[in-house]
């Protein structure tokens, strides 16, 4: 099969529900003209034309403000919010409007709308442009949550994204978008919400990731297994729905579980996935739960310091080393 | 008589349903029978009405925390309005919304709503689809002075008229930010100005009038309509009762109150009508009648339903539900 990178697959999700269906229509910053930052909107201005993909000016409240009332009239926009970070500057429009109209308003309408934003930590870009974000938007009701780590993932769970009547916050990560290279079939298909992917099987320990930290989970299943330790690595590839039932199958048979994620530790994705293993498998787990997580505090600028907050595959493979030492 | 009698008599059954309405919803509010809290639009139904008389049934409008009067004006039913104030299951938002976010989408009312400037975002892009799909339609879009210190109102502003979206903002002066009035928090005493710094037309009239309202909103809509993009219409109609039903209004000053209930747009509509001999008593009489039987059978019909199940708390999040 062909590969194709991360960056790749988005664009040709993007191309194709565009052809499939003329109100999918998508705007942000700097997309049109110079094709985004990472090159996942090439081609989109010349093939659809300025209508259909627009360069907006630096109003990130009123690009989420904007794509919710034309969803609510019959478009399909997908909206690029460039980074994540910058998802605090239109939480409002995300937090009160997106996530609460279709409820408030007892169902009376749908809201298919689609927000594209992109994780980037391990970039140097400070405290303000590392976003990991993703548990602002899960924690907040009415928002479907996908966050894909390869490009035969984003571009299936993309395709379903654009055609669900539900409102989707698609991250993507600036590590991933040439450095994530895989197979990506020529021909049609689209990924399910609410299926995690065993991207590994092992029998000895389960660890949870997504985006980033599934490579790093990958990488330290690696070095695990010249040890003799068999690491089966999960990936939910949607937080909201999650598939709960896998983690929980996956975890009834390593006895022992690992969430590694790559934003701030406290009160995030990591403590929602163990808690609902805890709910559903506790008298399975030999041992406590483990994390392994960004530090607690705004992403720092230096590589040294960087490097230092961040979670690394050598910290997932400790992780397990103790986890197994003291099971 | 530009307009047509019967024109002339059907703003004023729109004025008076938006004014009785608030009458009842704020004495049933203190019989405790209205959960939260309500904003009542007294004082402003020469707004509401103004816009959306000129509107055709498939506009948009979006409306505010103290949105009655524009859902009214949109032509919503008081039965189902009744219903959703009380948080019965046969309201609009099947007892989900309230007072503050009550819609009909069916009607072309994309939701007041409870974010002070939440719904101009929304409703800018309403006007973006409609400009998209060519379907002709115009969006008014109605908030406070208040709203009009937020950043939404300035991005989204900008947005409809660096596209030319078919949308008119609705600028309400009532004067006061629940306790702060527009002096102490607009350095501006003609607000239309705020157009300039967007490049479109900013027009301003006397809220209480509900002619003036109208043919400026007529222009405007035509405007739109056209493909000429947004306008900034400005009414100014100081608020006649407090923020919220239960404001004691301590912090503003006796006469302003005053001065603004003597100036009521009501009665002053009424007058001109009848002495003008506009439309003959007899039928200002027979709307006011009619309106009176609306407003008992509506609140009749709130009473009588029945809350929502607890469990419906459950539904209406997504499309495909999610556990």
């Amino acid at each position: 099969m062909r590969e194709i990178t991360f960056s790749q697959a988005i664009n040709e999700a993007l191309k194709e529900e565009m052809r499939r269906d003329p109100m999918v229509v998508t705007w942000g910053e700097d997309i049109a003209a110079i094709v985004g930052n990472f090159g996942v909107t090439k081609d989109l201005l010349d093939e659809f034309g300025p209508e259909r993909v627009k360069d907006t000016p630096i109003s990130e409240d009123a690009i989420v403000g904007l794509a919710l009332g034309a969803s609510l009239v019959g478009v399909r926009p997908v909206a690029e919010i460039m980074f994540s970070t910058f998802l605090g500057c239109c939480m409002e429009e995300l937090a009160n409007q997106v996530g609460a109209i279709r409820y408030m308003n007892g169902g009376q309408i749908t809201t298919p709308l689609v927000v594209r934003t992109c994780n980037s930590l391990g970039r140097s870009g400070a405290a303000q442009h590392s976003g990991r974000n993703e548990a602002w938007i899960m924690h907040t009701p009415g928002m479907k949550v996908v966050i894909p780590a390869t490009p035969y993932d984003a571009k299936g769970l993309l395709k379903t994204a654009i055609r669900a009547d539900d409102p989707v916050v698609f991250f993507e990560h600036a590590l991933l978008y040439y450095q994530a290279k895989g197979p990506v079939p020529e021909e049609e298909y689209t990924i399910p919400f609410g299926v995690a992917d065993v991207k590994r099987e092992g029998s000895d320990v389960t660890i949870v990731a997504y985006q980033v930290m599934v490579h790093k989970a990958l990488e330290a299943a690696e070095i695990l297994a010249g040890e003799g330790i068999e690491a089966e690595v999960v990936d939910p590839r949607t937080l909201v729905p999650l598939d709960v039932d896998t983690i929980v199958k996956s975890v009834k048979k390593t006895n022992r579980l690992v969430v590694a994620t790559e934003e701030c530790g406290r009160a995030g994705v990591n403590g929602e996935i163990a808690f609902r293993v805890i709910e559903e498998a506790f008298d399975y787990l030999d041992a406590p739960i483990v994390r392994v997580t960004a530090a607690n505090v705004p992403v720092p600028f230096s590589p040294t310091l960087e490097q230092y907050i961040m979670p690394k595959t050598e910290d997932v493979v400790e992780a397990v080393r103790r986890l197994i030492d003291g099971g | 008589m530009t307009l047509g009698k019967h024109k002339y008599a059907e703003l004023y059954r729109a004025m008076l349903r938006i004014r009785r309405f608030e009458e009842t919803a704020i004495d049933v509010f203190s019989q405790g029978k209205i959960p939260g809290f309500i904003h009542s639009y007294i004082g402003e139904e020469a707004i509401a009405t103004g816009v959306c008389g000129a509107l055709e049934p498939t506009d948009y409008i979006t409306g505010t925390h103290r949105g009655h009067g524009h859902c009214l004006a949109k032509g919503m039913k008081m039965d189902r309005m009744f219903a959703e104030l009380y948080g019965k299951a046969t309201g609009y938002n099947k007892g989900k919304g309230g007072s503050m976010h009550i819609s009909d989408f069916g009607c072309g009312v994309l939701g007041c709503n409870g974010i002070v400037a939440g719904g101009i975002g929304l409703a800018t892009g309403a006007a973006w689809g409609s400009q998209y799909k060519k379907d002709g339609r115009v969006v008014a879009c109605f908030f406070g002075d208040g709203a009009s210190n937020r950043g939404s109102f300035h991005e989204a502003v900008n947005m409809a008229s660096i596209w030319s979206l078919p949308i008119v903002y609705v600028l309400e002066v009532n004067g006061w930010a629940i306790s702060l009035s527009t002096g102490d928090a607009i350095n501006l005493t003609d607000l239309t100005e705020r157009a300039k710094s967007y490049g479109i037309p900013g027009v301003g009239v006397d809220g209480y009038d509900v002619l003036a309202v109208h043919e400026a909103a007529e222009a405007a809509v035509a405007r739109a309509r056209r493909g000429e993009g947004p306008t900034l219409l400005v009414c100014y109609a100081p608020r006649m009762r407090g923020h919220e039903e239960g404001d004691p209004q301590q912090y503003r000053p006796k006469a302003d109150i005053e001065k603004a209930r003597k100036n009521d747009p009501l009665p002053r509509y009424r007058s001109w009508l009848l002495d003008n001999e506009v439309v003959d008593e007899s039928v200002v009489r027979a709307i006011e009648e009619e309106v009176e039987a609306e407003v008992a059978l509506a609140v009749e019909f709130a009473d009588a339903s029945p809350y929502p199940a607890p469990e419906e708390a459950l539904d209406d999040l997504f499309v495909e539900e999610v556990r």
